[in-house]
């Protein structure tokens, strides 16, 4: 019992949960940067910079601004940081040994996918600040656009394989081979959550959340030191995570023996190449834009894709 | 390992003009494009103050300015550190006569680094940046 416990924390603070999915999440934020200024022509930061910048702000001041209530500005980046480091948690622990999934973990890990949003929005609106408010607007607002036509899309393997679960999704297709190389349902559904990840992480077509020249960082605005450096990492850490999911989805999980680490790893670049190459190539959506799209292009897509789903395509 | 390690690799810096004749601010852009890219070193030019671990200010201080000034750095989270940029900064420069001039900066706030010229190249900036960096142990 006792070991169990241990074992428990352990693998939510060591690994895969909080650590790993930290340290992975600042390299592949650096490999963002990196690729962003190569890009644009420039050299761009060392592969320690994130680190270094998460350790800088955790030795800065901690400003709570007057009127603001404390408890509910301090608290939003935590909550954030638990619910990414449950979602890697599950993913993790569900790929290294699919057999051991509960029913229903694919609805826990669709949950918790919103909490880092959602603390955006807590801690936007907490700040007391109009352009922080004006910010936790938009990213609820985002939340509403991309939140149906994803998860129609992540449901829509559900139907092609008649199950739940997300070990029996990735025994699935260990034997059937990827979703997305087999269904058609799946290769729409692929793209729209693709788009709809990229509204999560509020990257640049769907950045209007947190317009840097715009609205000044937004919800962020008045975060300063530690809970500043808790929502970058929040941010790191979901830019590992939700092409994890993505990836456990349709693109038949992570595999852990010879070459299936090399594989895995590819599949994961591509995608998050893909990421960074939509970031920068493409202007920022007004918010009803960013709403139009999603629910007059994305969802009825997402439709069609399930509706292909039932039929058995 | 000094107390200051991190804060050397990533400075994060706030652009703050009082009332400049616009020039230096176009120098201090300048370095943050492909040519001089100062993301290299992890310079980041911030939105809001209190990401901010440097201000640069550009421009003898107005009247008009000076609360704002003042109350952006107290706004700033600890440690802080202040940037003059050019003769107007530093000294008022050419508007010393204005009557509405109530600078140097570094009357009301106090500096950490002077970067002269009028305007200063952006080698310069990055010079003086480069030197408070040295200066911070
Ligand atoms: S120092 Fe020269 S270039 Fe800079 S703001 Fe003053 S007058 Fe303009």
């Amino acid at each position: 019992m006792m070991s169990q416990v241990l074992y428990s924390m352990g693998a939510f603070v060591v690994f895969p949960g909080f650590l790993f999915t930290a340290a992975v999440g600042l390299l592949v934020a650096w490999v963002d940067r990196k690729i962003t200024a190569r890009l644009q022509w420039r050299v761009g930061p060392p592969w320690y910079q994130n680190f270094v910048d998460f350790f800088k702000l955790l030795g800065k001041e901690t400003i709570i601004p007057r009127g603001v209530s404390r408890i509910s500005f301090l608290a939003s980046p935590l909550i954030g940081l638990i619910g990414v480091t449950l979602v890697s948690l599950i993913l993790w622990q569900t790929n290294l040994n699919p057999h051991q999934s509960f029913l229903g973990d694919l609805i826990v890990v669709l949950y918790l996918s919103i909490l880092p949003s959602l603390a955006i929005v807590m801690g936007g609106s907490a700040s007391g600040n109009p352009l922080g408010a004006l910010g936790a607007s938009r990213e609820m607002k985002m939340i509403l656009a991309d939140e149906l036509p994803f998860i129609v899309a992540i449901f829509t393997p559900v139907v092609s394989i008649g199950s739940i679960k997300l070990g029996s999704i990735l025994i699935h297709q260990s034997i059937n081979g990827m979703m997305f190389t087999h269904h058609i349902s799946s290769i729409i559904a692929l793209v729209v959550a693709f788009f709809c990840i990229q509204a999560k992480m509020t990257l640049v077509p769907f950045d209007a959340p947190e317009a840097e020249q715009e609205i000044m960082a937004g919800p962020y605005i008045e975060y300063s030191g530690p809970p500043l450096a808790i929502f970058k990492l929040t941010r790191a850490m979901a830019l590992f995570t939700l092409p994890v999911f993505l990836i456990t989805m349709f693109l038949g999980g992570f595999q852990f023996g010879g070459l299936g680490i090399l594989w895995s790893v590819v599949k994961y670049v591509v995608i998050l190449i893909l990421i960074i190459l939509v970031k920068n190539t493409n202007p920022r959506l007004r918010i009803d834009q960013a709403l139009k799209f999603f629910w007059l292009r994305m969802f009825p897509l997402s439709i069609i894709g399930f509706i292909l789903a039932l039929v058995g395509l | 390992m000094g107390k200051f390690w991190a804060l050397k690799k990533s400075i994060w810096v706030f652009h703050m003009c009082t009332g400049s004749c616009n020039n230096c601010d176009i120098e201090i852009l300048d370095c943050l494009t492909p040519k001089f890219d100062l993301e290299r070193f992890g310079i980041l030019l911030v939105g809001s103050i209190r990401h901010a671990d440097v201000i640069l200010v550009t421009g003898a201080v107005t009247r008009k300015c000076l609360p704002r000034m003042k109350l952006t750095w107290e706004q700033m989270p600890q440690p802080k550190l202040v940037v003059g940029i050019g003769s107007c900064a530093l000294s008022t420069g050419i508007f010393s006569p204005g009557y509405n001039i109530v600078g140097p900066v570094d009357k009301h706030i106090p500096v950490h680094a002077y970067v002269p010229g009028c305007p200063p190249k952006p080698e310069a900036i990055i010079d003086g940046v480069v030197k408070l960096v040295g200066s911070l142990g």
